[in-house]
């Protein structure tokens, strides 16, 4: 049996990366895709959580499901956001869209 | 299952309703000439339903009511901010509608978009449980992306957007880690069951910050806020009303009842974390806000300010906070709903104008414009006779309550903070009554709505603070 460390250590580094891509990356794309990382270190997490250290209940497995369905969501609206602004500015980098007053 | 559990959120089933009839209304007058007068209306009067339900419940129901077994509770307190809220959408309902009609068929869009992200809050605010709380949040944040990016035409609404939805999906990633954080020490999502579990072990209080960080997100408190700017800048104006105050209002609460409910044992850690999060909240929006020369991106650096003044209440964990935080909350939409009803019905009537230039010599030719801007201006900076320097007074006084030094050493920067806002709010006065200019904005007929909008706004301004029957029902549902 994997002792539940490793599931903590393997979330904990894809929610690290997800962390890296997001700040460092200068796509919209790319970002977007960093920030399913995370949310798939959390399912991770929360998967492992409820399979070996609280096997009675199932609440860690529903929110799992809840967490991937909203995902989904989000990264529908996101990704329809990031076509208007490639109509819009016919580029996808974060550096097209930084035109407003600082 | 027990269906009769519903008959427990009646304003939640309400504004199900009214989302459907604000679907099937669009969809009957899709070729209509006067379709979002229509629209409109047939919004309002469910909005005005749904606000006397949450009036009634909070009134009828004096103890706390739980339903679909812990999932969904409410009390009076909760009822009593739903109402506050309602109200605030109402009147953004009231003032965009001169924008909405510039938005032709799309806007049923609107307006149901509006409707679910209020039901989102619902939701989160009367959450009690993580699980539910995630749900309502995303239901809030995604479709208010979906407004950002209202006004396809204009590159700054794209830009806001694609900002906006980002940060938004991050922000609730990193918070779902700490709650996973959270589920690894307590074994539950339930905020009863982690509060009797939670514990100050290292585990808990790495929850605590990933929670409280992504949380902080959504109310843009200062080491979370690099996309405020830009996003109420880039929104429709309506629309960074909307979240600049119950947007705002919503996750407040949601954050003071969890971590009153959740987190009560962990209180001296996020206590910390508030007193940090307040001084920098408050003094680093203040200062760039000084230097802004766009209007909207000078509302969006002053609604961080307040945001902290908002977390105030929070501080100590005591009775009065609740009660300060609501109080707090309907004062703000009042005095910032004015502003932006302003700023829109210029920014409609001038070519999309809403730099701070245009307002040179407003006096002039708008006088009751610049008056009742200035009224709200002076309401937000808290100057006496009006409601701000009441709630004001309250959430300091909220912040003290229990005697800590560090709260007195908050509470002081706070107040020298409020001389500061006070500099640049005026400075807008300033720029309407005072400074000279050889073409100032022609003079114009505000529309029907603008003057309904704006006579709620300023009634609320004038009679909140001196009618104090309006504190006391928000302070006895408050307990």
């Amino acid at each position: 049996m994997i002792p539940v460390e490793c599931y903590f250590a393997l979330s904990a580094l894809l929610f690290f990366i997800g962390v890296y891509g997001f700040t460092t990356r200068r796509n919209l794309i790319a970002m977007l895709i960093s920030v399913e990382l995370v949310l798939n270190a959390v399912d991770i997490n929360f998967a492992a959580i409820n399979r070996l250290l609280y096997p009675e209940g199932m609440e860690g497995m529903f929110m799992t499901l809840f967490v991937i369905g909203v995902a989904a969501a989000e990264s529908a609206v996101a990704i329809a956001i990031i076509i208007n602004v490639y109509r819009k500015f016919k580029s996808d980098s974060v550096e097209a869209i930084q035109n407003m007053k600082r | 299952m027990n269906y009769s559990d519903f008959l427990q959120m009646t304003p939640e089933v309400f504004l199900v309703i009214t989302l459907i009839i604000a679907f099937f209304a669009d969809f009957c007058l899709f070729k209509s000439e006067s379709k979002t007068n229509i629209l409109g209306s047939a919004l309002a009067g469910p909005l005005v339903i749904v606000l006397g339900t949450c009036v009634l419940a909070a009134s009828n129901h004096p103890e706390p009511i739980s339903a679909f077994g812990g999932l969904y509770v409410v009390t009076p307190a909760i009822n009593v901010m739903k109402a506050i809220l309602t109200f605030g959408t109402l009147v953004v309902v009231i003032m965009a509608q001169k924008w909405v009609e510039s938005q032709k068929r799309l806007a049923g869009e609107f307006y149901m978009l509006i409707v679910s992200t209020l039901l989102g809050m619902f939701m989160m605010m009367s959450s009690g449980s993580f699980l539910l709380f995630f749900l309502g949040l995303e239901m809030a944040s995604v479709p208010l992306a979906c407004m950002v990016a209202f006004d396809r035409h204009r590159k700054e609404s794209a830009e806001g957007a694609a900002k906006y939805i980002l940060v938004a999906t991050f922000s609730s990633g990193v918070m779902l880690f700490g709650i996973s954080f959270i589920y690894a020490a307590t074994g539950t999502l339930y905020f009863d069951d982690v509060c009797a579990a939670v514990s100050n072990s290292p585990l808990c209080i790495m929850g605590l910050v990933f929670f409280f960080s992504g949380l902080g997100f959504k109310i843009s408190l200062v080491p979370f806020h690099f996309w405020t700017a830009d996003t109420y800048q880039g929104a429709p104006t309506p629309v960074t009303g909307y979240l600049s105050v119950i947007s705002k209002g919503a996750a407040a609460i949601t954050l003071c009842t969890i971590l009153m409910k959740a987190f009560a044992p962990m209180v001296e850690y996020w206590n910390y974390m508030l007193y940090i999060v307040i001084v920098l909240s408050i003094t680093v929006a203040n200062l760039f806000a000084i230097r802004q020369s766009e209007l909207k991106r000078f509302m969006a650096f002053s609604s961080i300010s307040q945001a902290g003044y908002i977390m105030l209440a929070v501080v100590g964990n005591g009775q009065l906070g609740v009660a300060a935080l609501t109080y707090y909350v309907l004062v703000y939409i009042v005095a910032n709903m004015a502003v932006f009803t302003v700023i829109n019905v210029v920014e409609q009537n001038n070519n999309g104008r809403t730099d701070m230039a245009a307002y040179n010599g407003f006096y002039q030719t708008n006088p009751k414009l610049s008056f009742l801007m200035t009224l709200a201006l002076f309401s937000l900076a808290g100057i006496p006779p009006f409601a701000g320097m009441f709630s004001k007074f309250f959430v300091f006084m909220a912040g003290v309550q229990n005697g800590e030094p560090m709260a007195y050493g908050v509470v002081f920067i706070a107040l020298v903070n409020t001389v500061v806002s006070l500099y640049y709010y005026l400075l807008i006065v300033k720029a309407m009554y005072i400074t000279k200019t050889d073409s100032p904005l022609p003079t114009f007929q505000s529309d029907a709505n603008t003057k309904m909008a704006l006579a709620i706004c300023t009634a609320g301004i004038a009679l909140f603070g001196v009618a104090s029957c309006v504190y006391e029902w928000i302070a006895a549902a408050g307990i």
